[in-house]
């Protein structure tokens, strides 16, 4: 995927639209809750925008929005936003709140406003891990690795 | 929910099936998949699953069919006899 000359079409139109892209994954996060859609369907389609850049750019380009590091870091972190949500329901009520009970989280003083913040940050863990996720699997599978053990077996 | 619609996307969905299976051209496999998948998606939106057709839609026609395109790249287009 490095080698190919560039298209002035398909990269002006993949600037264009990958901002539209993710701000459509954000949108699809956020109402994930009240109507179709969610974390996992939002992170699919936000990692997607990064999949277009590299099949309209290249794949060093790429990498070096997205480092190796960027995606180690949000992996993890929307894991631990998830699970961090679901204990402070514990830590809020001491052990009275089963676990990712929202409602029982203090954001504000109403408990069903309460459970729709607490299922919004859930559903945005989510969605960064699964766009992690979803784009370190695409990198591995594109990235052409250079021929360390080839020149040992022969 | 309207009847012949959802038997013709299905008939659709399995003569695509039986093509992809049938292809030894991976990439074309790959491809008609991907058309698979969308109309799979129309068919749980037929059904009344927007949610489950939203998912498809965006894995199985965007993801997956990249994901392939990414491994045929590396490995080989045509299937060994």
């Amino acid at each position: 995927m490095n080698e190919k000359e560039r298209d002035v079409i398909v990269e002006t139109v993949s600037r264009v639209m990958i901002p539209f892209i993710q701000l459509y994954a954000l949108y699809v996060i956020i109402h994930g809750s009240g109507g179709p859609g969610g974390g996992f369907q939002g992170g699919v389609v936000f990692a997607s925008s990064f999949i277009l850049y590299v099949i309209a750019f290249n794949l060093a380009g790429g990498r070096k929005r997205f480092p190796e590091s960027a995606n180690t870091l949000f992996s993890s972190l929307g894991l631990y936003i998830y699970g961090g949500i679901g204990l402070l329901a514990i830590l809020f009520t001491r052990g009275m709140a089963q676990y990712l009970n929202y409602g029982f989280i203090p954001f504000t003083s109403h408990f069903e406003e309460n459970r729709a913040l607490g299922m919004d940050f859930v559903e945005m863990g989510i969605g960064i891990t699964v766009m992690a996720i979803i784009a370190s699997i695409f990198f591995d599978l594109a990235q052409r690795e250079e021929p360390v053990g080839e020149k040992e077996e022969k | 929910m309207i009847i012949p619609i959802d038997l013709i996307l299905l008939l659709f969905v399995v003569i695509l099936a039986i093509t992809v299976i049938r292809l030894k051209d991976l990439l074309s496999a790959v491809i008609l998949l991907g058309a698979y998948s969308f109309l799979m998606a129309l068919i749980w939106v037929e059904l009344q699953s927007v949610d489950v057709g939203f998912t498809e839609a965006a894995v199985g026609a965007g993801a997956t069919t990249a994901f392939l395109i990414a491994a045929i790249a590396r490995t080989t287009r045509w299937e060994k006899e």
